[in-house]
């Protein structure tokens, strides 16, 4: 028993996606101290067909915030940026089994990282 | 399954077996309701007062001062809300109702205060150093001729920082002296029950509120003292229960329980002494294995409960730590509330100065009377762990 689901408790516990990528061609962030959720995502991208190669993620948070990380980067890798930009919140939730209602910012958390990498990227391109 | 170990004593503590055997009559055959004429009610009515007299003496107070609740945050709100609204009909119209409380009151106070807060009632909330504890010279500037109600709590849920009660009460005993416009003063006494004397005349208190379920007896009952005079209504309205302060058929059986369990707590030295042992033990062991590692609370043992202490882990977040650890088999707490739809930490640790990430990364352990030195040697064993794995996905 456990105040989460089978599905985020594995993605807690046992996260894929977790580490820096060190010569990354893009970092998202987001979160804040106050809420104590604090995440970065750190993307490796194919500059040809714009899409996502490699991503990882570290993330100060809670267990449904580091679930979350978790799912955002299976969910992405492999996209491309513009698919990856349509990733919403409820995605990452559902994929998850449903985050329970007061977590459902972790999963916007996550989302604002990602966009805030594609957006960053864009700029730069 | 491998064997859970308890180290969260100060959220609730598990229900003694021998207070379990005595209120075991009063769950079957002693069914009766106290205020019923017969044998079945008298019997009923009979086990209470037997239990109201041992809480009397426990508290050094009468029996008629003793009022029994469905829980110590009712008691709570029995001794503000009853104390104000008995006072708020002496007053004249225009004339405000004082109080004095601390910023780090259990939310059973706070809220309460807050609540009033919009009925006009002016609250002062008191600051706490680092170490958790009010300067007394805070409380002395901050009392006027008008304040109505001082409530502090005796030791703090979540750091183990004890008040000086004793001293504010000789404060205001002194100052009630002079003035005519009486101070009255509560204290919210539950985590400071197994361990510290409360005689209430000692104490200089009017109003203490004691819980069953934080000193090994059942949940669902509380008890509030009340010192004979002291203005107070009702806040649960029906019969005439309690003295008239509580209506509601009495919890017999959890009176009962609350008074075996009251019965076996010993404020000894050894007691404390070998509760410091543990908790020594425990600390030095995170101290030195877990680098980062932060006590929360105060720094001399005879400010502190033996039982209760805090820490913060920079790098790592309190729920993320708590859910960990019970995965591994260990239950604590923390002071990162990050379900609350606030999402804010600690009021306590706020208060006491810590930072945002600092009060998210804490995390309470509070023994009780069964913990082993094992638990503690495991628990050193298998925290650095938990938090390396946490800190390795955080990158700090």
């Amino acid at each position: 028993m456990s105040i989460y689901n089978k599905k985020i408790m594995e993605h807690f516990t046992n996260p894929k996606f977790f580490g820096k990528i060190k010569d990354a061609d893009v970092i998202g962030k987001a979160g804040n101290p106050r809420c104590g959720d604090l995440l970065t995502l750190y993307l490796k991208i194919n500059p040809k067909n714009k899409t996502i190669t490699d991503i990882k993620f570290e993330t100060l948070g809670c267990a449904s915030a580091i679930a979350s990380s978790d799912m955002i980067c299976k969910i992405a890798k492999g996209k491309t940026m513009e698919e990856a930009l349509k990733i919403g919140f409820q995605d990452v939730s559902n994929r998850l089994g449903t985050l329970p209602p007061l977590k459902i910012h972790c999963a916007q958390l996550v989302t604002e990282a990602l966009k805030d990498a594609i957006n960053k990227n864009l700029l730069n391109a | 399954m491998k064997k859970k170990i308890y180290l969260d004593f100060a959220a609730t503590t598990p229900l003694d077996k021998s207070v379990l055997k005595k209120m075991m009559p009063y769950l079957e055959n002693k069914f009766g309701n106290a205020s019923s004429i017969h044998k079945f009610g008298q019997e009923a009515s009979e086990a209470i007062d037997e239990t109201r007299t041992k809480m009397a003496k426990f508290l050094n107070c009468k029996p008629t001062e003793i009022v029994f609740t469905g829980s110590a945050s009712e008691s709570n709100n029995l001794a503000i809300r009853g104390v104000i609204k008995a006072i708020r009909r002496k007053k004249q119209a225009g004339e405000k109702i004082q109080v004095i409380t601390t910023k780090i009151e259990h939310k059973a106070v706070l809220e309460v205060f807050k609540d009033l807060e919009k009925e006009g009632v002016k609250v002062v909330y008191l600051p706490v150093g680092t170490d958790g504890i009010i300067n007394i010279d805070d409380l002395r500037a901050e009392i006027t001729p008008e304040t109505d109600l001082i409530s502090i709590m005796y030791a703090n849920n979540e750091v183990g920082s004890i008040q000086p009660i004793k001293k504010i009460g000789k404060i205001i005993s002194e100052i009630n002296k002079i003035e005519q416009h009486p101070i009255y003063f509560h204290t919210d006494a539950v985590q400071a029950a197994n361990w510290l004397d409360l005689d209430v005349n000692s104490l200089g208190v009017h109003l203490l509120t004691l819980s069953g379920h934080k000193i090994y007896g059942p949940k669902g009952v509380g008890i509030l003292y009340v010192k004979e005079g002291i203005p107070i209504m009702p806040i649960i309205l029906g019969g005439s229960h309690e003295w008239g302060l509580r209506a509601g058929t009495e919890n017999v059986a959890g009176i009962v329980g609350m008074g075996a369990a009251i019965s076996q707590i010993k404020h000894t030295k050894t007691n404390t002494l070998s509760m410091l042992k543990l908790k020594e033990k425990l600390i030095k062991g995170i101290l030195t294995n877990v680098r980062g590692s932060k006590i929360n609370g105060p720094l001399k043992t005879d400010d502190q409960l033996p039982n209760i202490v805090n820490f913060s882990f920079l790098g790592v977040e309190g729920e993320s730590l708590v859910i960990t650890l019970d995965e591994a088999g260990f239950a604590v707490s923390t002071g990162s509330a990050c379900t609350s739809t606030a999402l804010m930490p600690s009021h306590v640790l706020i208060a006491m100065g810590l930072t945002d990430l600092n009060a998210h990364s804490s995390l309470r352990i509070s023994l009780g009377k069964y913990t082993t030195i094992k638990e503690i040697d495991l628990f050193i064993k298998i925290l650095p762990k938990v938090i390396e794995k946490l800190r390795r996905i955080s990158g700090r």
